[in-house]
């Protein structure tokens, strides 16, 4: 006969040999999955449930002439058609951004990117419903549009937000963060300096499940149930409070399973508030499931810097400043995501690894005819461009003073004694040990051999480079005093309630979006508490049955949520020792902890399981003074500071000196995210960031034409990696504990997708030196590769 | 019109419009949501299936032109109760993460071991390469599937050990936190 294998996850489950905390252990959320079980929103079915369907400008700029939506209305099975003068009179046609500015939720005035939002039709099934879009008629008076940003300031470049009054440009914001004065003072006496502009191209995080929605308005109590792709379900429900007027009580947003978020997730769309209406107008319940196109089209991009960055040095070598001047396109809408007072998210963490003696950037956003975004794809708040930025500069120095690029960073790296080091910018990085994980790479990698491999290749005419990169990130956002989303501070909240037998559930107000949050959070309760990790249920996503908070991107879960748990389980804990104490007719200060256990001082056969006190604290024991019974507990956290893993990248490329085409021949990764709470899961974070990073360095590019036409609108288009473009990774690890952090863990979940594209980059322009190749933009595609092979290399429009 | 097909062993019979597609047919009639639909020009391939043992695409196949034929769904990739190998591998070398590619990753990978019982790691690359994975970077969906190929008969009890962090490395880490903090974690 067979043996049903109901839970392959932890194996060791029903003998004493349980796993009670960190260390490698296999998904709880992987059963479900395996067998097609999961949730996601689109699996969602309600009764008398519609379907809506978006439709959308095919022009980037231009005054709204009018709409007929009578054809559409007559067409069979169409419920309602809702334009931006439906919206207006529920005061619904605008919503708030991220970025405390506007979007349109439905045209009203003018269309101001391509694929933006004119109407939305609600039908029986999706079919009928795509089929109406068709039937409505729209005239456009179509405008010029500022497609490139680098004249979106030009005195007579159009103005895309015109109905902002007084407005007159395009100009968004100017930012600062270091000393102008005194960066500049050191350019001026510095022997070297290297001056070079850097483009990081817009892209998009695509995840493979597109963004979507179920919103299910019930019109007698006024209640609002929302199952949404949502990475941050809490804020979305306050968002919508105040967006919608419904008041919060009264909203319950279900994130459920996600097919991946890489922040696309993150904020509010128009198709979530067009479902929402749909459903208020319906009286039923409103599916809106976008398509791939509309997808990278309309929501979240990412990217889009144009960086001049300049670095000096000494002729030894030793880096003394960086400074940068950044261009920042932010499309139609500034919905970029960061907290309020960093309209350039961290940008200012592109010190880098590096003991600077000054530092400077200004930032500049300007909108353009396109879609809204820019704070997207694993970036850690734009960590992503400044890791890029300072890595290629310090790839450049290298080449100029004709040093290896791995002695130069060496020579230069903050050391592990500094820290926590305070650095120009004013981030205080709180632990680092850059010189052992570098060393660690370059041993892995076999550098010196892959050097003298290069040099022999060098002399056939043979094109190989060998990229490095050392980033620290910074991730955990973040400090409720300095950091906030549209006014909600940065903290996360976790409850942990113990069962009378002994089992557990811990309720988080993060959101998992593939990042394995249902197995890492057991763990971190294991660890403390002592009960096996699959006695632990993980609850997430639902915000009537967990803590506010704030979600997940930035790599901010392990570091803000994952203290929150750690913290809460401690006050379990310390609960758990005076209901044991009073079980054991003892004093509390008598016990000692072992885990999963209270024991008597000097004496452990008497002692208290974690599940016989639960049963006790549920029972008829009588309790201590100040004691309530049960045993639960919950904790808000708010971190004194973020953290910063890092990490030593080195990427070995061959480059087709025929066609330009880059192949990933090797790439060596050493992380250090402190504590490791399931190096298979980490593992498996960092492969799939490094898989980004080929993405975005060879293939991926959001591209507009002059009319502004989206020329990255599909997977025919926009490449994504598959197993044939992506080498088989090589990872290796330093555990260097955040000191602040509750179990020294740090994030590390963008730290390769930050960390990779300048080592595949530098590469590329190691190899192509030879031929006086000094630099060539993302994304290094055959085309691309050969045109600056040809001495033509050209940043992307 | 009306079509028959079997679907995971289960003979069904529908009234549907000519133009609904397989995968819409699958997911929205049938209620097997296990087979995703990830883009619009058939690029992504979670929503793969398998028609008579091939993979295809179900969102490029016209749930008419399945009429007659045997469908298989990651629903039905578990036999008799028992996970197929090429699931239990996923989960042992955590080929998955958001789980949107899984399954058609899982059926795919059924396919190539149908024919090719120990395919190299290239071989299996090439199979899975009209598919897309956002989270794990394919090496673990790699592992997956050799996983699967060197255990055929699958395991009744995962005997995967369980490689937890050592007291030893636990006791260091938590001494570095607690000389940077002063404080003591851990127990």
């Amino acid at each position: 006969m067979t043996i049903t294998v109901d839970h392959p996850a932890n194996p060791a489950a029903g003998d004493a040999d349980r796993p009670m905390g960190y260390g490698r252990i296999q998904r709880k959320e992987d059963p479900r999955f395996v067998r097609g079980k999961g949730h996601y929103v689109d699996d969602i079915v309600l009764p008398g449930m519609l379907h809506g369907a978006i439709l959308r400008s095919p022009v980037a700029h231009a005054r709204l002439v009018s709409i007929d939506t009578a054809a559409a209305l007559a067409h069979p099975g169409v419920v309602a058609v809702i334009t931006g003068q439906d919206l207006l009179g529920l005061n619904l046609a605008w919503a708030p951004t991220l970025s405390a500015d506007v979007q349109a939720v439905l045209v009203t005035d003018k269309v101001r990117f391509q694929g933006q939002e004119v109407a939305f039709v609600v039908a029986e099934d999706r079919y009928a419903a795509r089929d109406a879009l068709e039937l409505i008629e729209v005239e456009y008076d179509v405008l010029p549009a500022v497609v490139d940003a680098r004249r979106a300031l030009d005195p007579d470049a159009p103005v895309v937000r015109d109905e902002i009054e007084g407005r007159t440009d395009n100009h968004i914001f100017d930012w600062e963060a270091g000393d102008a004065v005194e960066t500049d003072a050191i350019f001026a006496s510095a022997d070297v300096i290297v001056s070079q502009e850097l483009v990081y191209p817009r892209s998009h995080p695509a995840p493979m499940e597109t963004c979507g929605a179920v919103a299910d308005f019930e019109p007698i109590d006024g209640t609002l149930t929302l199952y949404e792709t949502s990475q941050a379900p809490h804020a979305h429900r306050t968002l919508f409070a105040i967006v919608a007027g419904i008041p919060e009580h009264k909203i319950r947003i279900v994130s459920p399973d996600i097919g991946g978020g890489f922040g696309n997730k993150v904020g509010i769309y128009p198709g979530y508030v067009l479902a929402v209406v749909g459903s208020i107008v319906t009286g039923k319940p409103v599916k809106w499931v976008e398509d791939r196109s509309e997808n990278l089209m309309s929501t979240s991009f990412a990217r889009d810097y144009i960086m001049q960055g300049e670095i000096a040095a000494t002729k030894e070598g030793k880096i003394l400043a960086v400074r940068t001047n950044v261009l920042a396109d932010h499309g139609a809408f500034n919905a970029t995501a960061q907290p309020t007072k960093y309209p350039a998210g961290f940008f200012h963490i592109f010190t880098g690894s590096y003991d600077l003696q000054a530092a400077h950037c200004t930032v500049t956003g300007v909108y353009t005819n396109k879609a809204p975004g820019g704070v997207a794809y694993a970036c850690s708040f734009r960590v992503t461009e400044a890791v890029y930025l300072v890595e290629r500069l310090v790839d450049t120095l290298a080449h100029q003073l004709e040093m290896d690029p791995a002695e130069l960073r060496l020579k230069n790296f903050i050391k592990p004694e500094q820290f926590p080091y305070l650095n120009k910018t004013g981030w205080e990085y709180d632990s680092g040990d850059y010189e052992r994980a570098m060393r660690l790479s370059m041993e892995i990698a076999g550098y010196d051999e892959l050097r003298r491999e290069q040099k022999e290749k060098r002399e056939r005419g043979e094109l190989m480079g060998i990229g490095i990169s050392f980033f620290t990130e910074t991730v955990g956002a973040g400090p409720r005093k300095h950091m906030d989303i549209v006014g909600l501070g940065m903290a996360d909240g976790a409850e942990l309630r113990i069962h009378p037998t002994g089992k557990a559930v811990v309720r988080i107000s993060v959101q998992s979006q593939g990042q394995g949050h249902e197995t890492t959070f057991a763990q971190i309760v294991a660890e403390e508490i002592g009960i096996p990790p699959e006695d632990i249920d993980v609850v997430h996503g639902d915000t009537d049955q967990t803590p506010f908070g704030l979600g997940t991107y930035g790599s901010r879960s392990t570091p803000v949520s994952g203290g929150a748990v750690a913290l809460v389980a401690r006050k379990v804990r310390e609960k758990a020792k005076f209901i044991a104490a009073a079980m054991l007719e003892t004093r509390p200060e008598d016990l000692e902890w072992e885990k999963g256990r209270w024991f008597v001082k000097g004496d452990p056969s008497v002692g208290k399981t974690i599940a016989e006190i639960a049963m006790g604290a549920h029972g008829t024991v009588t309790l201590p003074e100040g004691i309530d019974g049960n045993l639960d507990a919950e904790v808000t956290y708010d971190p004194p500071n973020l953290t910063f893993p890092f990490g030593a990248y080195i990427c070995v490329v061959d480059v087709d000196p025929g066609t330009g085409h880059v192949t990933v021949r090797r790439f060596i990764a050493v992380d250090d995210c402190g504590t490791r709470i399931n190096p298979m899961i980490i593992e498996g974070q960092v492969h799939g960031g490094l898989t980004d990073g080929v993405g975005m360095a060879l293939m991926q590019i959001i591209e507009f034409d002059e009319a502004g036409n989206n020329l990255g609108g599909s997977f025919m288009d926009y490449l994504i990696p598959t197993a044939m473009e992506v080498p088989n990774w090589e990872t290796g690890f330093t555990v260097t504990p955040s000191p602040h952090h509750p179990i020294g863990a740090k994030g590390i979940g963008e730290s390769a997708t930050v960390g990779s594209p300048p080592a595949i980059v530098n590469a590329i322009v190691d190899a192509l030196s030879p031929l006086g190749v000094t630099h060539i933009d993302m994304p290094c595609t055959p085309a691309r590769v050969w045109e600056a092979m040809q001495g033509r290399a050209r940043p992307p429009v | 019109m009306q079509i028959s097909m079997t679907v995971n062993g289960s003979d069904v019979t529908s009234e549907i419009e000519p133009r609904v597609l397989l995968v819409h047919y699958i997911r929205d009639v049938l209620r097997l949501t296990g087979t995703h639909w990830g883009c619009d020009t058939s690029n992504c391939g979670t929503c793969v299936v398998l028609m008579d043992g091939q993979p295809v695409k179900s969102c490029t196949v016209l749930a008419a032109m399945a009429d007659g034929r045997a469908i298989t769904t990651v629903e039905g990739l578990a036999t008799g109760g028992t996970l197929d190998p090429v699931q239990q591998g996923f989960m042992q070398e955590h080929g998955l993460q958001c789980g949107f590619c899984t399954p058609g990753m899982m059926l795919t990978s059924r396919a190539l071991l149908d024919v090719n019982p120990h395919p190299t790691d290239t071989e299996i690359r090439e199979a899975i390469s009209g598919q897309m994975c956002r989270c794990t970077g394919y090496a673990t969906i790699v592992r997956s599937v050799q996983w699967a190929a060197d255990h055929p008969q699958g395991i009744h009890e995962a005997d995967e050990t369980v490689e937890m962090a050592t007291t030893d490395e636990m006791d260091q880490i938590h001494a570095r936190i607690a000389d940077a903090t002063g404080e003591e974690v851990g127990a």
